[in-house]
């Protein structure tokens, strides 16, 4: 069951936005697992880093917590590696506002990986023409790739499925 | 099989991906284009994040007050347990993707089945580390068929890198007392079960790269038990300088 004082520590913890893509949050990529009260007003949150080297990982648990502590809650994070973090928990929500912000959402299916040079059609953020190119594999941050769209020859990120 | 296996197993994968880590991060800065400055390091961030993940269980698995920072960066060279390949220097642009595509190669295949390890936060971390090995294979892969199948000039700087790495390569397979009582205890998977796995996917790769494969050179060994080659100290004095300097630091 679900109490208003989960929910309120589910919303608290949820609305933190992502240090390196700040158009969504914590909860829209799916990197928040989970948030449960543990009596009193303690909370354990779960947290799941995206690639195993992001930076980020350890700021996000900081600012969950700050944010759990503002709304009155006792936090504990917690960082939970299995299953590991895909690409396909970022909600349809949050890869809306991907697009919105200029970041091409992830492909679903994030098992493309497995042919050697299989090339997945990523669409232009801004024209939504499929006539585009990938530049590079990695890109600014460990999630993303870089492409140039051929048709109104922007460049963009990527939000790479893993 | 007591903890001191599964230390030993950890340290050693960790020792990897660090040590293999921070030779990526010497290129920051210094490569041949913007989109590989980018590259590099973000291979190396992966590395070097699944060798915290390692150093952090190994640690809490010794249970003697040690720190994922003090394994890291607070021992002497003899007890580093990597294998000789990551240590090696960079070499060329072309030498640094090979190596890379040879070591990924078989984590790739060797992660796949540690995911289904006894030991439950090693399969945790094999879950994470299978899906980032294949961005690296996928793009060395591409630079090592473009620079094999390139001008006169890269193909014959190619052909010099598979030379060079070729007598580093058997480490990768062997498999000691350690090795083989947490094969036993079903912790990692048998390396030498992967060989043909891995040699069917470097040779389909160096032929499209026009490249001869050597892979079957005599092996150079000893970075298990900790006999390193003559370049692992001076990178173990940049690695470990600021932690030597200003001991117990942190960011
Ligand atoms: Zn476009």
């Amino acid at each position: 069951m679900v109490t208003s004082e989960q929910q309120s520590a589910w919303d608290a913890a949820a609305a933190v936005l992502d240090p390196e893509v700040p158009a969504v949050t914590v909860a829209d990529l799916g990197i928040l697992r989970s948030v449960e009260m543990t009596g009193g007003r303690s909370v354990l949150a779960k947290v799941t880093p995206t690639y195993s080297g992001c930076p980020a990982v350890s700021a996000i648990e900081i600012a969950i917590d700050v944010a759990l502590r503002e709304a009155g809650f006792d936090p504990t994070i917690e960082r939970v590696m299995s299953p590991p973090w895909t690409t396909d928990w970022v909600t349809t929500e949050g890869r809306e506002k991907l697009r919105a912000y200029g970041i091409a959402p992830p492909v679903q299916a994030s098992n493309s990986l497995r042919a050697l040079f299989g090339d997945t059609v990523v669409a232009c953020p801004r024209c939504a023409s499929t006539d585009t190119t990938r530049v590079s594999e990695f890109g600014s941050t460990a999630c993303k790739a870089l492409y140039k769209c051929d048709a109104c020859h922007e460049p963009f990120d990527y939000f790479k499925c893993i | 099989m007591g903890n001191d296996v599964l230390f030993e197993t950890l340290l050693r994968l960790a020792d990897n991906h660090l040590i293999l880590g921070h030779r990526l991060s010497e290129w920051c800065g210094h490569a041949p284009m913007l989109e590989e400055d980018l590259a590099m390091p973000n291979i190396a961030l992966d590395l070097i994040g699944q060798s915290r993940a390692l150093y952090a269980y190994a640690a809490e698995i010794e249970n003697q007050g040690r720190s994922e920072d003090d394994l890291a960066f607070l021992r002497l060279e003899k007890d580093y347990h990597n294998i000789l390949m990551v240590e090696r220097p960079n070499g060329d642009f072309g030498h640094t993707m090979l190596r890379q595509f040879l070591f990924s190669s078989f984590m790739v295949l060797f992660w796949e089945r540690a995911q289904n390890s006894t030991d439950k936060v090693l399969s945790g971390i094999a879950g994470k580390a299978f899906k980032e090995s294949q961005y690296h294979v996928r793009h060395t892969a591409e630079w090592i068929i473009r620079l094999g199948d390139g001008t006169e000039e890269s193909h014959k700087r190619m052909t010099a890198a598979t030379a060079a790495l070729a007598p580093y390569i058997g480490e990768l397979f062997e498999a000691d007392a350690v090795d083989q009582s947490a094969i036993s205890a079903g912790i990692i998977p048998r390396a030498s079960d992967l060989r043909g796995a891995w040699e069917t996917q470097v040779r389909s790769v160096y032929a499209e790269a026009t490249l001869e494969p050597i892979l079957d050179h005599q092996a150079q060994t000893g970075g298990r038990i900790g006999q390193h080659t003559e370049d692992m100290g001076f990178l173990l004095a940049q690695l470990q300088y600021v932690q030597r300097t200003y001991p117990n630091m942190t960011w």
